[in-house]
């Protein structure tokens, strides 16, 4: 089959990234005032303020390591500047993201204070930057890609024609040998035991219904009322869907027809090969775009019903949408229309390579709606409480 | 002008895409193999709302993107509204 070719940038380890990004990457919370003045005298780079690394621990703590060294990891990041409240899990960070090879090194503020600290690491955010922009775009082929797919404000125009136009686009970027990625455990929740059959194997199907179970005894013993009255939602209710199965297949729309899931990730855990594969994450837009820029995804496609505006400081968003009426009020929101679906005038095979076409141009360098809007919500996911 | 779509073959209902006001032949598309299909709408279906297909009894699997989405509660004749007031989830 024909595979469509961009030009993108080739890490030293081999991955394939979209975006030149430099970033200063904060350890912790009380890192954050550094991290912005940093990108703030050096222009071209970005800091990734957050909220956390602070006395968490446990699984918890694994999963913050793996968010933040897997965002400086990212292949569209070029390089990055860790800075920390202390050397020992600055260090952590820097190693954890220097095994991909890429220009990284970290600064601590203890003992040096704020000022000295953003002194030291402007300097080495400038070699970077200076460094970074000299990189050139090299030919790539779209199956080299990372790619990751959710939706949000979904609505019927999202079970009819976006998600299914995204599934149609993960179906093609799986047969060219591309690697793919959905989630969004607690909103499979309908469609459960159908997503289990559309593992590979068994056994996964059964670590997905592991993880799926293990996410809903959560919300079940955090629930303040009987979800059964909630799924689906009044509002869903008021837009035609009825039960939660078919929300949940609506849904499910986007992982297309075909593809067989190869694996269950844990969140931010970097895919193990290509293909489709499945990470347990959260439904918020946020938080799991997130968790899929940590996971080494460098496209993000987000389908939307009623115009969520989500976007990601290193992972480009592509937003699509299906209701004529969010194309036409938030039109500066939306990278594709796909509304011509609704009318009959444009097929799902049509969207799915308008959509593949997208990506190329996204790819390339276009930017985003979300990028040219700068959205640019990094938001860690939390466990648990801190101790 | 495209009033219904119907994800797969196997679906017994379809989707509203614009409001169908009772009374009216609504025509309809199968969006998997593109083919037409037409329905005599016996209630106003409001835009994201489904139409029955076939003629339904209490107890009927309702089917969309291919798989089960629920009970039928009450006899739905084809063309009829369908929503909660005839369609139940086997779950709860």
């Amino acid at each position: 089959m024909n595979i469509p070719k961009f030009t993108g940038y080739r890490r030293e380890n081999g991955r394939v990234g979209v975006r030149n990004h430099v970033v200063i990457l904060p350890l912790d919370d009380l890192s954050n005032a550094a991290c912005e003045a940093v990108a703030n005298n050096i222009k071209g780079t970005m800091a990734l303020p957050h909220a956390y690394g602070r006395l968490q621990f446990g699984e918890d703590l694994e999963l913050f390591f793996r968010s933040i060294i897997g965002a400086g990891a990212n292949p569209n990041v070029a390089a990055a500047v860790v800075i920390g409240i202390e050397p020992e899990w600055t260090e952590r960070i820097v190693n954890g993201i220097a095994e991909t090879g890429k220009p990284v090194k970290g600064f601590s503020i203890e003992r040096s204070g704020d000022i000295n600290t953003i002194a030291a690491a402007s300097r080495q955010a400038l070699e970077y930057v200076q460094w970074a922009s000299e990189l050139q775009r090299t030919e790539c082929a779209m199956n080299e890609l990372y790619v990751s797919v959710k939706c949000g404000e979904s609505d019927t125009t999202s079970g009819l024609a976006s998600n299914p136009t995204v599934g149609n686009a993960i179906d093609k970027l799986v047969e060219m040998g591309a690697t793919t990625c959905f989630g969004e455990t607690s909103e499979i929740t309908g469609a459960e035991h159908v997503c289990k059959e559309r593992a590979a194997t068994p056994e996964i199907g059964e670590e997905f219904m592991r993880v799926w179970n293990a996410y809903n005894d959560i919300i079940v013993k955090f629930k303040t009322d009987d979800l059964s009255g909630s799924q689906p939602t009044k509002g869903n209710i008021r837009g035609g869907l009825t039960t939660i199965e078919e929300k949940a297949f609506g849904n499910l729309q986007k992982i297309g027809k075909k593809s067989r899931y190869v694996g269950v990730l844990k969140p931010a855990e970097a895919p193990k090969g290509k293909g489709l594969w499945f990470m347990d994450t959260s439904s918020a837009a946020a938080e799991a775009v997130t968790l899929w820029a940590a996971s080494g995804a460098v496209v993000h496609l987000f389908p939307t019903g009623q115009g969520n505006i989500i976007g990601n400081p290193i992972l480009p968003v592509i937003k699509l949408s299906a209701n004529p009426l969010t194309c036409r009020t938030m039109s500066e929101h939306v990278d594709l229309d796909v509304s011509a679906i609704l009318r009959g005038e444009m097929t799902l095979d049509q969207a799915g390579d308008k959509l593949l076409e997208m990506i190329a141009r996204t790819a390339n360098g276009r930017l985003t709606a979300a990028e040219a809007l700068g959205h640019r919500e990094f938001v860690l996911t939390k466990l648990y409480v801190s101790a | 002008m495209i009033q219904f779509l119907v994800h797969e073959k196997s679906d017994n209902v379809g989707v509203a895409t614009v409001d169908i006001k009772a009374g009216e032949i609504a025509k309809g598309l199968y969006t998997d193999t593109q083919a037409p299909i037409d329905m005599k709408a016996l209630n106003d279906i409001p835009l994201g709302h489904k139409i029955a297909l076939i003629d339904f009894k209490a107890g009927d699997t309702v089917t969309k993107y291919g798989h089960d989405i629920g009970r039928i509660v009450a006899d739905t004749a084809a063309g009829a509204h369908v929503h909660i007031h005839n369609l139940k989830t086997k779950r709860w």
